[in-house]
């Protein structure tokens, strides 16, 4: 049976981010809120016209939709503050596009907001420590995705200056990007004189800390085209799981992106091939590596060789992490959201100086836990 | 109903066996599956658990340095493959944090700490010979 995903019968019809950066003085509610209102603004909507809310606050035990929904003055018949991690926002889209498909919903808003950087200058995390690992004194997230660097480069050979060039293209593409936090120039040399942290990754291999809010706004096509922005289509969405812990993971060069991103792209009609700009969840340095391969933009292990010279930066043969990802425009505690609002912006041709030609499909990746959970979005305009 | 055990949980179970020196894993009572860490039932067949002695013997799956400011040494962080198949995060000792390689045959080996016991690893007697 062919996979039944309502292809392109929903679209994304507003965008925004507020606070990138540092947002001093701000609650993550305030954030997210402002976000919210503009990019349904974009679309001439208002929080009137919202019955789908899709929210995640690190704040909240409840999770945080009553609380924003409160605020805003919505009434949500769906009330979805489920959270795998940075990814739920892709799993959000995929949801939202069924529920509006079905008729539950008419106007789904996905929002998120934080002020890690300005409230606690870490990330910020409300996990319970798992006692099978935490007595070992791991550094959690980043050790994680070290074991998953050191095995990788065990297998396949992948190199330190392979990493280097991830975290050297996002740098790139973040000086042709305004809202990009860190835009000053990154050398090879700087990045393999940073320091050691938990082998292979050190201090340049890790995404910002830095506040930030983003919201997306969807409706089904129909409606899409009588609103105030140009739709962009969501033509696939798909989201696994496998595991919680690293020590819990399958095969730590294999993310279950691999399943998840396959059939994202099925569903959409789409191979690697007719993708023009890729927004990818670079939490760590070996992240883009690891998802690159489980999309099938390379052969699992060619990852490193793919991302060398350049390929990924600006200029290079893959258009990657254009607002300079998590490493170098923003990372507020989770980042799945903001990979969407670039890729929206990049298919509707609003990305100035790093406005990718000609772009017609997109994919956006949010990437939770320790590699422990995948979703992926693919988006795409006549 | 399930009646809970007069044992207590899992955890509490291999905290037991860890505190009267034998580190002891789970598994399935049908399939003969090994399971790490310590659950109640047996991941994806639900079947109940036995404990059984693990052979202490693993191999090294993947490792990582975690640097620390001095005084404070580096601490190793490894994914130990048990011989029995299931996979836990542990340490190596007796060979530089940072030179842990994978493949690297090791054996556990348990120790006290202020709220329990821990499994460690040392380089096999083979590997090192």
């Amino acid at each position: 049976m062919s996979d039944p995903f309502p292809r392109a019968r929903t679209a994304i019809v507003g965008a925004a981010t507020f606070g990138l950066g540092r947002c001093p003085g701000y609650e993550p509610r305030d954030m997210a809120a402002i976000a919210a209102r503009d990019a349904l603004a974009e679309a001439g909507l208002s929080f009137a016209d919202v019955d789908g809310l899709f929210f995640t606050g690190s704040d909240d035990t409840f999770g945080g939709a009553m609380n924003l929904a409160q605020y805003c003055g919505i009434r949500p018949k769906v009330a979805d503050n489920s959270r795998t991690g940075g990814n739920v926002f892709e799993s959000y889209v995929e949801r939202a596009a069924w529920l509006l498909d079905a008729g539950l919903i008419d106007c789904a808003l996905i929002a998120y907001g934080s002020n890690q950087a300005s409230a606690t200058g870490k990330l910020s995390s409300t996990a319970r420590p798992f006692v099978y690992e935490a007595a070992y004194r791991p550094l959690l997230p980043l050790t994680g995705y070290a074991l998953a660097a050191q095995r990788h480069m065990h297998l396949y050979g992948t190199t330190k200056r392979q990493l280097g060039e991830v975290a050297l293209a996002a740098r790139k593409w973040a000086q042709l990007n305004p809202e990009a936090f860190v835009r000053t120039p990154l050398t090879m040399d700087e990045y393999l004189g940073a320091r050691m942290i938990s082998d292979p990754l050190g201090k340049l291999d890790c995404c910002l800390v830095t506040d930030g809010a983003a919201a997306v706004v969807m409706t089904r096509a129909d409606r899409a085209r009588d609103l105030a922005t140009a739709p962009v289509a969501v033509l696939g969405a798909a989201s696994m799981t496998t595991h919680s812990q690293i020590s819990a993971m399958p095969e730590l060069t294999v993310t279950p992106l691999a399943e998840c991103g396959p059939r994202a792209l099925a569903q959409a009609g789409l191979s690697p091939d007719d993708i023009d700009v890729v927004q990818l969840y670079d939490a760590f340095t070996i992240n883009p590596i690891l998802f690159l391969e489980d999309l099938g933009f390379c052969p699992k292990g060619e990852g490193g060789r793919f991302v060398d010279d350049g390929a990924i930066a600006p200029g290079g043969g893959l258009a990657v992490n254009t607002n300079g990802g998590g490493l170098s425009c923003t990372h507020p505690g989770m980042y799945g959201l903001f990979t969407i609002v670039e890729a929206v912006r990049q298919l509707r041709g609003e990305c100035g100086d790093r406005q990718v030609k000609d772009a017609r499909h997109a994919i956006a990746q949010g990437n939770g836990g320790v590699l422990s959970s995948q979703a992926v979005v693919v988006l795409g305009v006549d | 109903m399930t009646t809970p055990t007069e044992a207590g949980g899992p955890d509490l179970q291999y905290q037991g066996h860890l505190a009267a020196g034998r580190f002891m894993i789970q598994r399935g009572v049908t399939s003969g599956v090994a399971v790490f860490y310590p659950r109640t039932v047996a991941p994806g067949t639900g079947e109940a658990l036995e404990w059984v002695e693990a052979s202490g013997r693993g191999t090294v799956y993947a490792s990582t340095c975690v640097r620390k400011r001095p005084p404070e040494a580096d601490v190793n962080i490894a994914l130990i493959d048990l011989e029995e198949g299931p996979r836990m995060m542990s340490r190596v000792e007796g060979i530089a944090a940072d030179a842990v390689p994978i493949g690297l045959a090791v054996t556990a080996r348990i120790v006290a700490q202020d709220d329990g016991h821990l499994v460690v690893f040392d380089p096999a007697d083979e590997a090192v010979a």
